[in-house]
C-alpha cells in the first residue's frame, strides 16, 4: 500500500554518487518506513541475542578482576552505555547537519527520537559509573574532567530535547535543536581525550585504536558482546520510535488536513 | 556555489570557530581542570596552608603506619610522584583499593611541617583488567609490570 504512494524510481533525485543516492532514496518517509519495517525484527532480535550473551557471560561467568574483584562486573553495563552516550550524540549532530544543510526530511524526526534514548544511555552511564566509583575510588562523584564532561553531555541531551518543544513553530524548534546538536559536538573529543589531556581520577581507556587492549581477553569478549548488543538495541529502539513518529505524522495529516504538517517545511 | 554548499560552509566555520573558542578556554583553565597536583609541584611551589588541594601520587611501599588510639584509625603514609614524597596523615576509613604501591588522590591541606592533613582519601586504579590467575602467572614468569603496583600475591 505504501508502495503506490511512492514517486517513480527514475526521479531526478537518484543521480549523484552512491552516498547521496542512498540518502535521497530513503529521504522519502514512505520508502524509509518500508525498509524500517523489514529491518526491525532482525535488529531487535540480534540486539536481544548479543545483550543476553554479553550480560550473562559478563555478570556470571567472566573472572573477577585481580584488584577490583566482582565489582569489575559493572563494566559490562557501564562501558556500553558510555559508548552509546557519545555515539548517540554523534548521531544527533549528524542529524543536525543533514537537517540544516540538506534539509533532509527525516533528519529532524530522527533527531527528536534519538535525543531521549541517548539521554537515558547517558544517565545510565553516570549512575553505573557512580555506583562503581563508591566501592573502588571511595566516592560517588568527583569533579574531574571525564566525569564533568559526561555530565555536560547529559545536559546537552536535555537541552536538545527541550529546545525541540520550546517553540510555537515546530520547524523553529527543530532548527534551534540542530544548532545546539552541532555546537555540542565539541564535547565529544573533550570526553574522549579528557583522561589523556588532564590528570583525572578516572582511568584512561583500556581499549584504544592504536595500542593492544589492556584488558584480559576473558573479560574483553563478554564486553565486546555487550557493546554490540547495546549498540544494536539502541538502533532498534530509535528505529521503532522513528517508525512510530512517521506513522503518527501521517495519521495526524489524514485526520486534520487543515493543519497539514509536511515532513520538511521551510 | 549552490545554497547547500554555502550552508555546509556556514556549519563548518561555525563549528571551527566555536571549537577554537572552547579550546582556548580549556587551555587557559588547564591548571584548574587537572584533578590533582603532584608532590613535587607542592614542594617546589608551596601553597598557602589554608587552601584545600588534591594531592595525587603513589603510596610509598613500607610507609603505611596505623595508629589506633581512638575508635577511628589514624594512618600515615608517604605519597610520591617519583621525584618528591609528602607524608599524609588521615583519620578515617580507607577505600578498599588502598594499599602500598597504589595510586591515590588525597584531599586536604598542607602544614608548615611539610606534612599533609587529609580529609578524604580516594583510590585511583589503572586501565588494566585481568583475572587473578593471569596476574599470578605474570608474576611467576617475571613479566609483572611494576607500573601495576606490587604483584598481587604480595597483597594482604
Amino acid at each position: 500500500m505504501t508502495r503506490s504512494l511512492l514517486p517513480p524510481r527514475s526521479s531526478s533525485t537518484l543521480q549523484g554518487n552512491v552516498f547521496s543516492r542512498f540518502f535521497h532514496y530513503y529521504a522519502n518517509p514512505g520508502r524509509f518506513l518500508h525498509m524500517g519495517t523489514r529491518v526491525q525484527p532482525y535488529l531487535t532480535y540480534s540486539a536481544l541475542f548479543f545483550t543476553f550473551i554479553g550480560l550473562v557471560w559478563g555478570l556470571f561467568f567472566s573472572p573477577p578482576d585481580w584488584q577490583q574483584g566482582d565489582t569489575v562486573r559493572i563494566m559490562y553495563v557501564h562501558v556500553p552505555t558510555a559508548i552509546l552516550a557519545s555515539s548517540g550524540y554523534a548521531a544527533l549532530a549528524l542529524c543536525g547537519l543533514f537537517s540544516l544543510v540538506w534539509q533532509h526530511p527525516l533528519a529532524n524526526l530522527a533527531a527528536a527520537e534519538i535525543g531521549p534514548v541517548g539521554a537515558c544511555a547517558t544517565a545510565l552511564c553516570l549512575v553505573t559509573g557512580s555506583l562503581w566509583g563508591k566501592p573502588m575510588w571511595g566516592t560517588y562523584w568527583v569533579w574531574d574532567a571525564r566525569l564533568t564532561s559526561v555530565l555536560i553531555l547529559f545536559f546537552l541531551y536535555l537541552g536538545h530535547i527541550s529546545l525541540i518543544h520550546a517553540f510555537e513553530d515546530q520547524q523553529h524548534g527543530y532548527q534551534a535543536a540542530a544548532i545546539l546538536a552541532l555546537a555540542g559536538v565539541i564535547d565529544l573529543p573533550i570526553i574522549k581525550f579528557s583522561v589523556d589531556w588532564w590528570n583525572t581520577l578516572h582511568q584512561p581507556d583500556s581499549i584504544t585504536l592504536t595500542k593492544a587492549p589492556t584488558i584480559s581477553s576473558s573479560m574483553l569478549w563478554p564486553l565486546a558482546f555487550s557493546m554490540v548488543g547495546f549498540f544494536l538495541g539502541f538502533c532498534a529502539i530509535v528505529l521503532a520510535r522513528l517508525r512510530a513518529a512517521i506513522l503518527e505524522r501521517r495519521i495526524r495529516n489524514l485526520l486534520f488536513p487543515s493543519h497539514h504538517q509536511p515532513f520538511n517545511s521551510r | 556555489m549552490t545554497r547547500k554548499i554555502r550552508r555546509l560552509w556556514f556549519v563548518v566555520i561555525f563549528i571551527a570557530c566555536f571549537g577554537t573558542a572552547i579550546g582556548l578556554i580549556l587551555r587557559a583553565f588547564s591548571s584548574d581542570i587537572v584533578f590533582f597536583v603532584t608532590p613535587s609541584q607542592i614542594v617546589f611551589s608551596p601553597l598557602s596552608y589554608h587552601r584545600v588541594v588534591k594531592l595525587g601520587g603513589m603510596v610509598v611501599a613500607g610507609s603505611v603506619h596505623w595508629k589506633k588510639h581512638t575508635e577511628t584509625p589514624t594512618v600515615t603514609f608517604d605519597v610520591t610522584d617519583g621525584l618528591k614524597a609528602i607524608t599524609v596523615i588521615y583519620r578515617g576509613i580507607l577505600p578498599d583499593l588502598f594499599r602500598e604501591g597504589q595510586s591515590v588522590v588525597v584531599i586536604g591541606t598542607t602544614t608548615p611541617q611539610h606534612t599533609f592533613i587529609a580529609s578524604e582519601v580516594l583510590a585511583k586504579h589503572d586501565e588494566t583488567y585481568m583475572p587473578k590467575e593471569v596476574a599470578d602467572a605474570l608474576r611467576k614468569s617475571g613479566k609483572w609490570d611494576p607500573r601495576f603496583g606490587p604483584p598481587p600475591s604480595d597483597i594482604r
